[in-house]
């Protein structure tokens, strides 16, 4: 397996040679697993990307590098110390770095772009001269170069690569991986493309970061897809637009970063009265209010369980990597349509803006559920039923009167102070959880069977801790295993209370406050015996859980 | 007659939310549309009520949020007659916003604010459209801030469709009201009317006497006419459509809809999915 690090200011074109790079790194059989740390700025900063690849399927992020390449020379002050011994350094000749350390190569890419008429393309030459380091072919390329790259900068680019690619000798082997044929797809991406595949019609939102990315996705496919994807003056607007299209028929969604999702509360509640299906997309970043913009954290958790006055039924599924964020999306829709509430799917910045290889979706098991069911004798949109669960017709395509109402109302969805029926309302709506309850998915658990040590996480920490248990089992000092949850509101129990006897349980969360710790202590009285939190808004990887635990700690 | 027909509501009497109501109830049965393809749509406020007292679909939503509801149903489903009745707190305080922002949207509903210059379902405080030193209980030193002229606003803003209608001149709001629903746009009509209860300021007797339907050689095309004629408050409020041009509305415009299939209507093929989890590969 290898990992390098690309860095430089924004506006250098990190995104554009990781995305090259990554491509041309699966076509040629890797397993790709990209994240992106940015500044929350345009130009200038520090930015840098980890490009992770290898031929067995990676889980996490890492900050043992294999090679560094630097765009400006910040990158090598700041990273130097993550790489191996016989790693490189990949830099201009220009830049002011010693070459006494004998890990750093250095290329005029600057002159080389210069030269060639474009003084942009000195990123490519690193592509090139990345390619020939890890013993790649110089052949699919210009492809990839075409697919992310304008026609008028496409030759010059071609050119700077190559230039790169004569410059260097090879360093690593090519591994033979079986990856090829996977997808590669970001987070964000596989969340919309999951919408898509749910009959999603309608998207709405306000442009925030991270939660950007699936509204930019869900845009980029609007037409192809038939989705009508609005940017919303607000995220007030945003929410209560995709209930309106809900109510019309139409299969909504309405996505945002945490401070979106607080002006959206209100209308989370309208939901939950008013029984419209709704799906609202939280892509966590660190908080309170704007906390850091383009980082990440799970710290939404108990702010989202409870978002909104009263009482009502909610799904929140936390989405675990790229593959779970399409199958899940799709469940998110359906769920919602079944049982007319709103379902809130979290993922974060992490997840979100990291690229993976995936094996390709199957859509064949895919089933929308229908969104109405046939109405007897008088229509009542608010029928009391035993399973919860009303008629639901569309307005417009039935002769019956359909009506929707925030006020507590009674069955025909008018407005009511009656006592008994506010009680028999109640009782319905929560009657839903029943059924929902029972279709829970229960957190995958990972590891050694008979484990001492139990870790417990949600959300995007999967992949880190799926690597931290294999990592702690190799190294022979105790045995562990762990839980991490997808489906977290209301809380699946059964194999936790089966797992948690006995065990050492450590949570490890992306948070100050060990929510999902507390989640459990609430609702199942087991409470957790350490905890692994981090909330500098860098997420923990792998390696990171693996050395805490090791060195018994909590943090 | 009486498709839409009558419930018994919580308004008080001599309230001029009645008339609005039947004037609404008049105009849809002359139009002759089924109630079954109407959708009213309500945020919050005694004219946001509405909704429950005509039989047709109802969205009773969101304090100051029926707009981007209203909106987003006619653009899930175009074959829908989508009518907002609401209140001027409703409309312009908490919902201002989305005024604003919809008017540059577009898409083709009808928006008709009760405007009685005054909060009734809160118990009489200031609204947007009060007048400048109005006594009321929270305004104890009299309504600091200067009114909001709607009309005006909405002209400014790029509306295509702007009238000013008053609860006491049924004909004319009925009138105003069948033009508005048939307009292939946003059309916004602000509709003075007074609140017997807790505004004794603009009471009936006032706006019987300021209301002034325009002439009938009236040009409503005239967009500075319209704004200059929009401006007159003081000596007349004028009536009528104040302003009216044609512009291509949301589902025109959109590169979805403009083919004019509903939304709700149209499926996503297998074969699209595939392609496009094909192009991750």
């Amino acid at each position: 397996m290898y990992n390098i690090l690309i860095g430089g200011a924004a506006g250098q074109g990190i995104d554009t040679t990781v995305s090259i790079l990554e491509k041309l790194l699966k076509h040629s059989g890797y397993y790709i697993y990209t994240t992106r740390d940015f500044m929350s700025r345009v130009r200038g900063g520090h930015n840098f990307s980890l490009l992770r690849f290898g031929t067995e399927v990676i889980t996490s992020h890492s900050y043992c590098l294999d090679g560094i390449i630097a765009l400006n020379e910040e990158t090598i002050d700041i990273h130097k110390h993550e790489l191996k011994e016989q790693g490189f350094i990949l830099c201009d000749s220009s830049f002011d770095y010693p070459d006494t350390d004998l890990r750093v190569l250095k290329l005029p890419m600057n002159k080389i772009a210069k030269e060639l008429g474009n003084g942009k393309a000195s990123a490519s030459v690193a592509v090139g001269a990345v390619l020939k380091l890890f013993g790649e072919p110089f052949t699919y390329i210009e492809e990839v170069m075409a697919d992310v790259m304008k026609k008028e900068i496409l030759e010059v680019n071609l050119n700077a690569a190559k230039a790169g690619y004569a410059a260097v000798e090879a360093k690593f082997n090519h591994l033979e991986g079986g990856y090829k044929d996977y997808m590669l797809i970001s987070g964000s991406e596989a969340l919309g493309l999951g919408a898509v595949a749910g009959g999603l019609k309608f998207y709405s939102a306000y442009p925030m970061s991270p939660s950007t990315a699936v509204l930019e996705y869900l845009a980029s496919v609007g037409h192809k897809a038939g989705i009508v994807v609005e940017q919303a003056e607000d995220e007030i607007a945003a929410v209560n637009m995709a209930l309106g299209a809900s109510f019309a028929g139409a299969r909504a969604m309405t996505g945002t970063s945490g401070g979106g999702f607080c002006l959206k509360v209100e209308a989370l509640g309208f939901s939950g009265i008013a029984e419209i299906p709704l799906v609202a997309v939280d892509v966590q970043r660190p908080g309170p209010a704007t906390g850091l913009p383009t980082r990440t954290e799970q710290s939404d958790l108990k702010f989202v369980i409870s978002a909104s006055q009263g009482e009502f039924p909610r799904l929140v599924i936390a989405l675990r990597n790229q593959e779970d964020a399409f199958y899940q999306t799709f469940r998110a829709l359906n769920l919602a349509e079944k049982y007319q509430i709103p379902v809130i799917l979290l993922s974060d910045q992490y997840l979100g803006d990291s690229t993976a290889c995936v094996k390709p979706f199957d859509i064949s098991g895919l089933k929308q559920v229908s969104h109405a069911k046939e109405a007897q004798g008088e229509y009542l949109r608010y029928r009391i039923t035993e399973d919860g669960i009303s008629p639901r017709l569309i307005p417009g395509l039935t002769d019956h009167i359909v009506a929707a109402d925030s006020d507590e109302h009674d069955e025909r969805g008018w407005i009511t102070e009656s006592a008994e029926v506010r009680i028999q309302m109640v009782d319905k709506r929560m009657r839903k959880l029943k059924g929902l309850i029972e279709e829970l998915s229960e957190p995958e658990f990972m590891g050694v069977e008979h484990c001492e040590t139990l870790l417990l996480g949600w959300g995007s920490a999967y992949g880190p801790i799926k690597e931290a248990v294999s990592l702690l089992n190799k190294n022979g000092k105790g045995s562990y295993g762990a839980l991490v949850f997808g489906d977290i509101y209301p809380l699946p129990q059964e194999k936790l209370k089966f797992y948690a006897k006995g065990r050492t349980l450590i949570n490890v969360e992306q948070n100050a406050t060990g929510q999902l710790a507390s989640l459990i202590r609430e609702q199942t009285g087991i409470e957790c015996h350490k905890s692994i939190l981090k909330y500098d808004g860098r997420q923990i990887s792998g390696e990171e859980i693996t050395k805490i635990v090791l060195e018994g700690g909590s943090r | 007659m009486d498709k839409f027909k009558t419930y018994e509501t919580a308004w008080c009497p001599g309230c001029g939310n009645f008339s609005i109501l039947n004037s609404l109830k008049t105009a849809l049965e002359e139009l002759g549309i089924e109630p079954n393809k109407v959708l009213m749509v309500g945020g919050i406020g005694q004219a946001a009520k509405t909704p429950q007292y005509l039989n047709a679909n109802s969205f009773c939503g969101l304090h100051g949020r029926a707009l981007p509801a209203a909106v987003a149903a006619k653009i899930a489903n175009e074959e829908l007659t989508v009518i907002v009745n609401s209140g001027d707190g409703d409309s312009y305080g908490e919902g201002g916003n989305h005024f604003i922002h919809n008017i540059r949207r577009n898409v083709n509903i009808a928006h008709f604010v009760h405007d009685n210059q005054i909060y009734g379902l809160t118990k009489g405080q200031a609204s947007p459209t009060s007048g400048e030193g109005f006594i009321t209980g929270v305004q104890t030193d009299g309504n600091l801030n200067t009114p909001l002229n709607p009309v005006l606003l909405a002209i400014a803003s790029g509306a295509g469709f702007v009238a000013r209608g008053f609860s006491g001149d049924s004909k004319q709001l009925v009138s105003i009201m069948k033009e508005a629903i048939l307009y292939p746009g946003y059309a916004f009509v602000d509709i003075l009317q007074p609140c017997i209860t807790f505004n004794k300021v603009n009471t009936f007797a006032y706006y019987k006497n300021m209301a002034a339907p325009l002439e009938d050689d009236y040009d409503p095309t005239n967009r500075l006419e319209a704004i200059r004629m929009s401006m007159e408050v003081s000596e007349k409020i004028p009536t009528g459509i104040l302003y009216r041009e044609d512009r291509l509305d949301f589902h025109r415009k959109n590169g979805i809809l403009n083919d004019g299939t509903p939304l709700i209507k149209r499926e996503t093929q297998d074969q699209v999915l595939k392609d496009l989890i094909g192009s991750f590969i």
